[in-house]
């Protein structure tokens, strides 16, 4: 996945490295906010699991019980299933949703209440009632259980999505990301290097031709200083020889490239 | 007197009953039930029994299809023996079924009230209350129409027309409209039976008066806490039965069941319901209940030349039904240990 190749197309600048580095910083900061996020997910995930099988289990006595107590019922009263239906004309257990937030995730709870009176109260009233409000008691119980089941449940599927995606995240940001960027990093700074070195060099190289020509500028100054000194030192001895030079300006002019050219061939390095 | 043209008349039908108690579950059947550890078990007990031809032919055992196939057959029975009556036996053997027809009447009124299709009411109603008309009730639309077309017509009629008004139909508890039908229902069945004099007059007394009794006390005990207030439930108090009128007038004002159980200790029979100590501890008080009523009703085959035994053979028909019905929940829920709670018979 993260070949040294892979890196972002970006010019390699200082200003680049240092958008980079920027970015860097975030994404590990990004990372391990994700990670963090992910584990009290997980932790919470973990409750809820161990929370689902606790009402499961409960659910399944909860419902035995139920189920028995209706059979106690039919035992004294006969079949009042049909009595029963009717005499309802409100729901009285009702049950709402609320909102739960966990690390930023919003998880439906639903909650049951009760809610108006009791509309079968008077069910059985010649015989078995006590019977048929055990039975009410503990089928609202049972439907409690089962409401309760049924937020976990939702919480459950949702969780697991949402810690599936912020693993995801986690590990594109691990994998991808950081060493994306750590390489374009590496990048740019091996390209800069090689920026510093090339300038280097050519400066080095400037400097060399520079010293160069200064060296020979040198040379031929004082090569020229001594052709004049040279020169002032024969006129001082030969005044004839200077006269005669002046009378002879062609002879003059000659004598000193001859020295020139003398002189040249000696400083050739 | 009675035993000299008894038999003229209702000796077949007695043999017949007889005949009947005879098939009834004994003891040692129960226990072979309450061994069974599948439905498939208490079909193959239950094979053996007046049961066994009814089972034969269904594949798939339940228990509500079980009860209905029991109540089928109780009601077959029963229907043969109105089948044979003359009056006065066939009139008692009515008033027997006006229970049954208070409480489908009540289910086609709720099914009314709430705007249903009433014909699917028809096929849950008991088919012991079944009447000629019931299927008309289908076709009113508001209670006052039903009262005026066909509950008119009848023998429940009486009980209506006493007890409450149209307006009464459309605003009262449905429950209690029950109840008020059912103590009118008690105390015309008592006074009928009372006419009869003798041996049948003797012992349709004492269960009559212990249902009238019974109603009082569960109405008592379940109204605790209710909106129902005490001058209502005294109303619903049958105005017969041994509680009656002191006893009932203590009910009215009894505000827990520690005041039930006083007004009841000075009944000796009615003691027991409320001593916890007696007895196995498990029992409910409907339990008891049911066994003190299986046990007045097993009495009333020890005498001969009466009418009570029709009533006593369909009561202990009934709790035999729900006997085998509550050992096959208790198989099939797998909740053994409370198995034993049902009422013994014979």
């Amino acid at each position: 996945m993260s070949g040294a190749n892979n890196r972002l197309a970006v010019f390699p600048t200082r200003m680049t490295l240092s958008v980079m580095k920027q970015k860097l910083k975030g994404a590990q900061t990004g990372h391990s906010l994700l990670k963090r996020k992910s584990e009290a997910l997980t932790k919470r995930f973990r409750d809820i699991v161990r929370k689902i099988d606790d009402a499961k289990r409960l659910m399944g006595k909860v419902m035995q019980v139920a189920s028995f107590s209706l059979a106690e019922v039919t035992y004294i009263t006969g079949d009042i299933g049909y009595q029963v239906q009717e005499s309802v004309k409100n729901a009285q257990f009702r049950v709402r949703a609320k909102q739960e937030n966990v690390s930023g995730v919003m998880l439906p709870a639903f909650e049951s209440y009760q809610e108006g009176t009791n509309a079968n109260e008077l069910t059985g009233l010649g015989r078995g009632g006590q019977q048929v409000q055990k039975c009410k008691e503990t089928y609202i119980k049972a439907v409690e259980t089962l409401v309760e089941l049924a937020s976990l449940q939702t919480a459950f599927v949702i969780l697991d999505e949402v810690i599936k995606l912020t693993n995801r995240r986690v590990n594109a940001i691990e994998h991808i990301i950081i060493p994306r960027y750590e390489n374009t990093i590496k990048h740019i700074i091996s390209e800069l290097d090689e920026q510093d070195r090339e300038e280097f060099f050519r400066l080095k190289k400037v400097q060399g031709k520079k010293k160069e020509a200064a060296a020979r500028d040198t040379l031929e100054r004082e090569s020229r200083q001594a052709a004049e000194v040279a020169a002032a030192k024969a006129a001082g001895s030969n005044g004839e020889a200077v006269a005669a030079a002046v009378a002879d300006p062609t002879q003059a002019l000659e004598a000193p490239s001859d020295i020139l050219g003398g002189v040249d061939e000696d400083v050739i390095f | 007197m009675e035993g000299l043209f008894y038999n003229a008349d209702d000796g077949y039908l007695e043999g017949i009953v007889r005949g009947y108690r005879g098939n009834i579950l004994t003891n040692t059947a129960y226990i072979n039930l309450t061994q069974c550890e599948t439905l498939e078990d208490v079909k193959l007990q239950l094979s053996a029994s007046d049961y066994g031809t009814l089972l034969q032919n269904e594949p798939h055992m339940s228990t509500s299809m079980l009860a209905q196939k029991c109540t089928d057959k109780l009601v077959q029975e029963f229907d043969y023996i109105r089948a044979h009556a003359v009056a006065p036996l066939q009139q008692f053997l009515d008033y027997m079924t006006y229970a049954y027809m208070i409480d489908n009447v009540i289910l086609l009124i709720t099914g009314t009230l709430h705007e249903r299709d009433t014909h699917e009411l028809l096929e849950r109603c008991h088919p012991l209350g079944v009447f000629e008309s019931m299927p008309a009730l289908c076709v009113a639309t508001n209670v006052a129409e039903l009262y005026n077309s066909v509950l008119v017509e009848t023998p429940l009629a009486p009980y209506f027309s006493d007890c409450l008004s149209a307006e009464d139909l459309d605003e009262m508890n449905i429950e209690i409209i029950r109840n008020t039908l059912y103590k009118a229902y008690l105390e015309d069945f008592y006074y009928f039976t009372q006419s009869f004099g003798g041996p049948t007059a003797e012992i349709m007394g004492e269960l009559l008066q212990f249902e009238a009794d019974r109603r009082s006390l569960n109405i008592t005990i379940n109204s605790f806490g209710t909106e129902l207030t005490k001058d209502d439930r005294a109303k619903l108090f049958p105005n017969i039965g041994r509680l009656y009128p002191e006893g009932n007038i203590k009910l009215a004002k009894a505000d827990d069941v520690d005041q039930v159980k006083g007004t009841c200790d000075v009944f000796l029979e009615y003691r027991q319901f409320f001593d916890s100590n007696s007895g196995t501890g498990s029992k409910t008080l409907e339990d008891r209940f049911f066994e003190y009523e299986v046990q007045l009703n097993k009495k009333s085959f020890q005498q001969q030349f009466h009418y009570a035994l029709f009533y006593s053979f369909l009561k202990l028909k009934e709790q035999e039904i729900r006997n085998i019905v509550w050992i096959s929940e208790c198989i099939s829920q797998g909740q053994k240990e409370r198995i034993n709670n049902y009422i013994p018979i014979f």
